[in-house]
Order: structure tokens, then C-alpha cells, then sequence
């Protein structure tokens, strides 16, 4: 005799399916209510200081959207490769070897003359970043079409590989001279830096790149052949055998794919807010994407949504902290509960509840 | 007629009064924001920070309030919380770690009337100072009681990153040890991170492992001093006291006090009266304190540490005094003369008696 029941659908719900992200953030935003109560905060209080904060004025939005760029530019490329379940979680080693590639042109750029073309130095360092990033993806692409080795543990082993390089780089050959040994590279000229696109705040080219690429991305994965012998790979894997498609390809695409915007991302930070290299440039964005991916239901307007919700937490969390005296950690905390409260939605998409008395007893 | 002229009148006399009010508003605590790269914790950098802001909160009850954003990391997200500091009615606001250099500057000119105050970088600027401590006068004593009271000679640092603060702390330290104990070595390990307790606690295990019976560290967390408890040899803690950590093991720490520092900028800002001098203080300026010291350290040593102590108090002795010559036998300076700041912080080798090697560029 069982009340609650849960009970298999026929087929995925298409409302729960896009129902489910945005119940997620309403329950996270209520439970982070509850948390605000427990702490002592007055909760709606908490609620204006952490979630309207950080869309008060033109500054307020054009940070939020500094913080969503590079989650936009991982979270797409990573999308993907996980529709044909190509699971790429190193983007953040991406990321990393992008921001490097590009250094290399900032720096390099100078002296070929290239201080005097902003336009073909930036064009050079986008490619480059994107290039490098393509490249490091392409380490867990080959070993695993030649080698079955996992693509989960490779790539992820690869951001710690990255994260050393880069340390390399910048306490050794590409240190700044004029820096007192402190892991940098010398800022970047002029010329190798991302015009904003928003007088007097720090937005730059990098955001109408990514939305140029989410809609890109969106042809790609919804309204091409290509995306869509993707999908039935992830979907169906043997269907995809059948009908012939190559599974080799899927995996170089998905990985090449995210590496390539991961590159991109790197390539934004050092040349947009950051503005030079410095051993800490990832910052977690590689890893935080994976879960932009998948609240945006690996879908470039969801993962466009799914980016600002994720920034929104991140300085919210800031703001938090400066007028309720909380922790750092609430942001963490908010992070939590939306994936927490995603898993559990999801559920509903290939369940339902049946309420009342089994009728089998 | 004459009733709403009554009240006109008193309307007047009401806007009179507002002057008074909001001249009782000027009394208002002045504001004040603390930037921190960790979270506070119980131990370490950021914690001692923190407890010099706590002084100066309870020094200048009434006159000043601060609030704090703990774990910004060195980036794009420093320059939005400073900023957003400065905006929200701070007029001071202390960074805290040698990454927020860029963004304090570029925030700084944008705020002429707010004061910033940066931990341990070079730059400056009219409304903008730095501000440090001389942490190897500590090491200095710490390593005369490791030279003392060593019985292997060899004594273990686990350091973060090769820059010249750490390199001051480690050769200081092994100055100290082999100015009582020639036969004394300095054996160090590298876990290129400021705060990572697995691999700081690993690097003890080492050092422990090859001979050390003295440990000290130049990391944030409470690792290094927890695992010579464990393994029955002695440690020196840093930045707090970590005596907690190991009752048995723990002789001394070379403690950060920024207390004193915090209140009287603050004094001199609700004066009027700040400029940027830069100040790099020490044992003498009451910002490196060494921890009470454990009754395992024999009575003589005590008071020779004790004599010394006096001596930087009184400005009569300095660590880095020659005749000093580096790891290959290079005379880096000549007897009775003093290594200047500027020498000091472009600090890049090992000294004699330090065993192992600079990491290669």
C-alpha cells in the first residue's frame, strides 16, 4: 500500500524537460531564503542584497555579465560534445592553455609589428586562443579514438598538467622583469586588449562574441545534419551505429568543439578584465561550466540563461558578504542547491508521481 | 486660513531643524572595507588580518565599522569588489594580497577621495599606499633556536613560491641557525601554493623523513606544525600562533600584527592627516611579534633570542648583515654592510647554508 508512487513515463516530459531548470532556481531561490532566515538574516533582506543587488544599475549588469561571458563560451563548447555524450570535463585545462596561446601573440605580437593593428592582433590572439584550446582537448580525443582511454579522466588529469604549465610560464620564461618575481607576465599593450563595448565599465568585445556563437551553436546543434547525428549518438548509441554514423568523429568534434571555446574564454580573460597572465587565471570557469551545461539543458539559450543565473550567485555571494557579513561560502551554497534541486527536478522528466492507493494491491 | 498657516510655519521650523539633523549624521562611523584572498579561518594570513581589524574595530568603537569579502581571488573579481566598496561609502579600503595590486590602482584613480591601503605590493599613488612587514626578522630568531637546539642539523621549510618574501624568510632563517650552529642546513620543498594542506603536509613528511627534527613553513594552513606533532619533532609556525595545532611541537611562530597598523590609518584618515608612506615594518614596529615561546627551549637559548629581540627592537642589529655569500660561494655583501630594501626585495638565491637548489627558470 504505497501513497506516493513514482511511476516511469512513456516519454520524456517536454514541459518538465524545460520546466525543470527553472523549477530548480525557484526552489533554490526559496531554500536560500530558508538559509537566510537560519543564519539570522532578515530574508528579504537577503534575498534583495543577494539576488537584485547584482542587477541595480547599467554597472551592476555589465559586471554580471563580465562574470557570465566565459561561463557562456565553456558551458556552449561543452554542450556539444555532451549531446553525443562526449564527456569533456577539462575545459578549465582549456581555458587555461587559450589564455596562454593568446599571451603568446600579446607578447610576441609587439615585436612583429603588431602593436600598431588592435584588429589583427586581436584576430591572431582569438585564434590562437581558440587553437590552443582546441589543440589540449585534442590530447583526450586521440588517446581515447586510439586508445579507449576514458575522456572524463584524461581531460581532467590534463587541467593539472595546464595549471602547471602555466605556473612554468609565468614564474619562468614569460615572467615580467619589472614584477619582483610575482607570477605575471608584464600587462599587455594596448593593442592586445578588448575593446568595451560600454563606456566606463569593464564589458568588452568578448560578449557579443559569445552571443554570435550561441546562436551559431543553436543552427549547429537544433537545425543541422551534423548536430543532429550528434544527438542520436548521445540519444541512441547503436541507432547512430546502424544508420553509419561515425562515433570516432562525434568524440573529435565534442572535444575540439569545447576546447575551442574554452580556448576562446582564456583568450577574453587575459586580453579583456585580467589583462595579462598570471598563474590563477582560470579561476574555476571550466568547472563551473559543466554545470551551466547542464541547467541550460545543453541548449545555447539555456546556457545563456543558465550563465547569468551562475554570475548572479557569484556576486551575489560578494554582495552578500558586504552587507549581511555572511561567508564567502553562500555563494557555494547557492551553487549547491541548484544542482541539488536540478537532479531531483530532473526526475520528473522521466517520472511522474501517481498520488492515492496503488491500484494493483 | 489661519490653521493652514500654522502649519506652514511649522513646516519651516521643521526644515530648520535639518541642518541640525544631518550635521548629527557627519558623526557617523566612518567606513572601511577589508579585501582578503582566504577565507578568515582560525590560523594564517588572512586570520591575522582579520584580527588587526577586530583591534582597530574595538580601538575606534563609535568612530569606525568595516566590513570584510574573504576568499576574492587574485582576478577580474578583485577590481568589482573593491569597487563596489568604494561606491557603497568606504573610505578606506585595504586589499590584502599582492594579486589585487592592478585592480587597486586602476579602482584608486577612479576614487580620489577614498584611501587605498594594498598588502605587500610596490605600487602608489596619491591616495593610494602600500604597506608590509619585516617577516625574517622573525625567521632570523627562529632559526637561531632551530640551530640551538637541533641535534640531526638539518631543518625542514616546506615554502609556496620562490619570490623574494619567501627567500628573505628562508635565508634569514638559515642565517640565524648557522650563526650558532655552523654545521645547521636548510633542506626546502616547494608546493608552489599558498594554502594547500595536502601537499604542505606531504612536503613535512619529506623533510621529517630525511633528518629535519626543525620544521617551519611559509604557507597559510596549520599543516606543517600538525604533522611534527604527529611525528615527534619541533615547529615553528607562521603568520599566527600555532600552538594549538602542536602543544608538544610548536617552539615558537613568527606572527603578522596588523593591528596597531590598521588603527592608526585609520586615525590619520578621520584626521586628514594619511599619506602614502609605504611603511615595511618590523619586531620594532610592533607588526612581527614572536609567539610565547615553549618551556621545551633550554633557558640560555630563551634569553639569547631574547637579547637579540632587543637588539632589532632597539634598531641596533639587522638579520642581513654581511659578510653574506650565496649557495655557490658568491659574496652577495661584504662584511659590516647591510643588504638595502631594494637588494632586499629583488631577493634570488639561496644563502649559504640553505642545501638545496632555486627551481630552474
Amino acid at each position: 500500500m504505497k501513497w506516493i508512487r513514482i511511476e516511469a513515463r512513456q516519454e520524456p516530459d517536454p514541459l518538465m524537460r524545460f520546466g525543470s531548470p527553472v523549477l530548480a532556481v525557484t526552489l533554490t531561490v526559496l531554500a536560500g531564503l530558508l538559509v537566510f532566515a537560519v543564519l539570522g538574516k532578515d530574508p528579504v533582506e537577503g534575498f534583495k542584497v543577494f539576488f537584485l543587488n547584482p542587477l541595480r544599475d547599467t554597472y551592476a549588469l555589465s559586471e554580471l555579465f563580465l562574470k557570465a561571458t566565459p561561463l557562456m563560451l565553456c558551458a556552449l563548447g561543452l554542450a556539444v560534445g555532451f549531446q553525443a555524450n562526449v564527456w569533456n570535463i577539462g575545459a578549465e585545462g582549456q581555458f587555461i592553455f587559450g589564455a596562454i596561446g593568446a599571451t603568446g601573440v600579446a607578447l610576441y605580437g609587439g615585436e612583429l609589428g603588431l602593436a600598431n593593428s588592435p584588429t589583427l592582433m586581436l584576430g591572431l590572439m582569438m585564434l590562437a586562443g581558440a587553437i590552443s584550446g582546441a589543440l589540449y582537448a585534442a590530447i583526450p580525443a586521440w588517446l581515447r579514438t586510439h586508445f579507449h582511454a576514458s575522456e572524463i579522466l584524461v581531460s581532467l588529469m590534463l587541467v593539472y598538467v595546464a595549471n602547471l604549465f602555466c605556473s612554468w610560464l609565468v614564474f619562468g620564461p614569460w615572467m615580467d622583469p619589472d614584477g619582483q618575481n610575482f607570477p605575471q607576465t608584464r600587462s599587455f599593450d594596448d593593442a592586445a586588449l578588448l575593446p568595451t563595448i560600454l563606456e566606463g565599465t569593464r564589458l568588452n568585445l568578448a560578449l557579443p562574441l559569445a552571443l554570435g556563437l550561441l546562436l551559431i551553436g543553436h543552427v549547429y546543434l537544433n537545425h543541422s545534419y551534423a548536430g543532429f547525428k550528434m544527438r542520436v549518438a548521445g540519444g541512441a548509441e547503436f541507432a547512430a551505429r546502424y544508420a553509419g554514423y561515425s562515433s570516432r568523429r562525434m568524440v573529435w568534434i565534442g572535444l575540439l568543439a569545447g576546447g575551442a571555446t574554452a580556448g576562446l574564454a582564456g583568450m577574453a580573460e587575459v586580453a579583456g578584465p585580467v589583462g595579462q597572465l598570471t598563474d590563477k587565471i582560470a579561476a574555476g570557469y571550466g568547472f563551473a561550466a559543466i554545470i551551466v551545461a547542464f541547467v541550460g539543458r545543453l541548449n545555447p539559450f539555456g546556457i545563456f540563461l543558465a550563465s547569468v543565473v551562475m554570475a548572479l550567485f557569484y556576486i551575489g555571494g560578494e554582495q552578500a558578504q558586504q552587507y549581511l557579513s555572511l561567508p564567502s561560502a553562500i555563494a557555494k551554497v547557492f551553487q549547491g542547491l541548484l544542482l541539488f534541486f536540478l537532479l531531483a527536478t530532473d526526475l520528473f522528466v522521466n517520472y511522474r508521481l501517481r498520488l492515492g492507493r496503488s491500484a494493483h494491491h | 486660513m489661519k490653521q493652514s498657516r500654522r502649519t506652514l510655519l511649522s513646516a519651516l521650523a521643521l526644515t530648520l531643524t535639518l541642518p541640525f539633523a544631518s550635521s548629527a549624521q557627519a558623526e557617523e562611523p566612518v567606513k572601511a572595507g577589508f579585501v582578503y584572498v582566504s577565507p578568515i579561518g582560525d590560523a594564517g594570513w588572512t586570520y591575522q588580518h582579520d584580527q588587526g581589524r577586530l583591534q582597530m574595530e574595538k580601538a575606534l568603537a563609535g568612530k569606525v565599522t568595516s566590513r570584510v569579502v574573504e576568499n576574492v581571488q587574485e582576478g577580474p573579481d578583485a577590481e568589482r569588489v573593491i569597487r563596489e566598496f568604494a561606491t557603497s561609502g568606504s573610505k578606506v579600503v585595504f586589499a590584502t594580497s599582492f594579486g589585487y595590486m592592478n585592480a587597486m590602482e586602476k579602482v584608486s584613480k577612479q576614487f580620489p577621495n577614498v584611501t587605498f591601503l594594498h598588502a605587500t605590493g610596490y605600487k602608489s599613488g596619491k591616495n593610494f599606499g602600500n604597506y608590509n612587514a619585516r617577516f625574517y626578522e622573525g625567521r632570523y630568531l627562529t632559526g637561531v633556536i632551530a640551530g640551538k637546539m637541533s641535534k640531526s642539523n638539518i631543518l625542514g621549510y616546506v615554502g609556496a613560491f620562490p619570490i623574494p618574501e619567501v627567500l628573505q624568510g628562508i635565508n634569514a632563517f638559515a642565517m640565524g641557525a648557522r650563526s650558532v650552529n655552523p654545521k645547521a642546513e636548510v633542506r626546502v620543498i616547494w608546493v608552489n601554493s599558498w594554502y594547500d594542506p595536502g601537499k604542505e603536509r606531504e612536503a613535512a613528511m619529506t623533510l621529517i623523513a630525511q633528518g629535519a627534527d626543525m620544521v617551519t613553513h611559509h604557507t597559510d594552513s596549520t599543516a606543517t606544525v600538525q604533522a611534527a606533532e604527529e611525528k615527534g619533532v619541533y615547529a615553528f609556525g607562521y603568520h599566527s600562533d600555532m600552538s594549538k595545532y602542536g602543544k608538544k611541537a610548536h617552539l615558537t611562530a613568527t606572527t603578522h600584527q596588523w593591528g596597531d597598523f590598521y588603527t592608526k590609518t585609520m586615525q590619520e584618515v578621520l584626521a586628514g592627516t594619511w599619506k602614502p608612506t609605504n611603511p615595511w615594518g618590523g619586531i620594532k614596529d610592533g607588526m612581527i611579534k614572536l609567539a610565547p615561546l615553549n618551556p621545551a627551549i633550554p633557558k640560555d637559548v630563551q634569553t639569547l633570542v631574547g637579547d637579540l629581540e632587543g637588539k632589532l627592537k632597539a634598531g641596533t642589529f639587522h638579520p642581513f648583515t654581511g659578510p653574506i655569500v650565496d649557495q655557490d660561494g658568491k659574496e652577495v655583501v661584504a662584511k659590516g654592510k647591510t643588504l638595502s630594501d631594494e637588494e632586499l626585495n629583488k631577493m634570488s638565491y639561496y644563502v649559504q647554508g640553505v642545501a638545496s637548489k632555486l627551481p630552474k627558470k
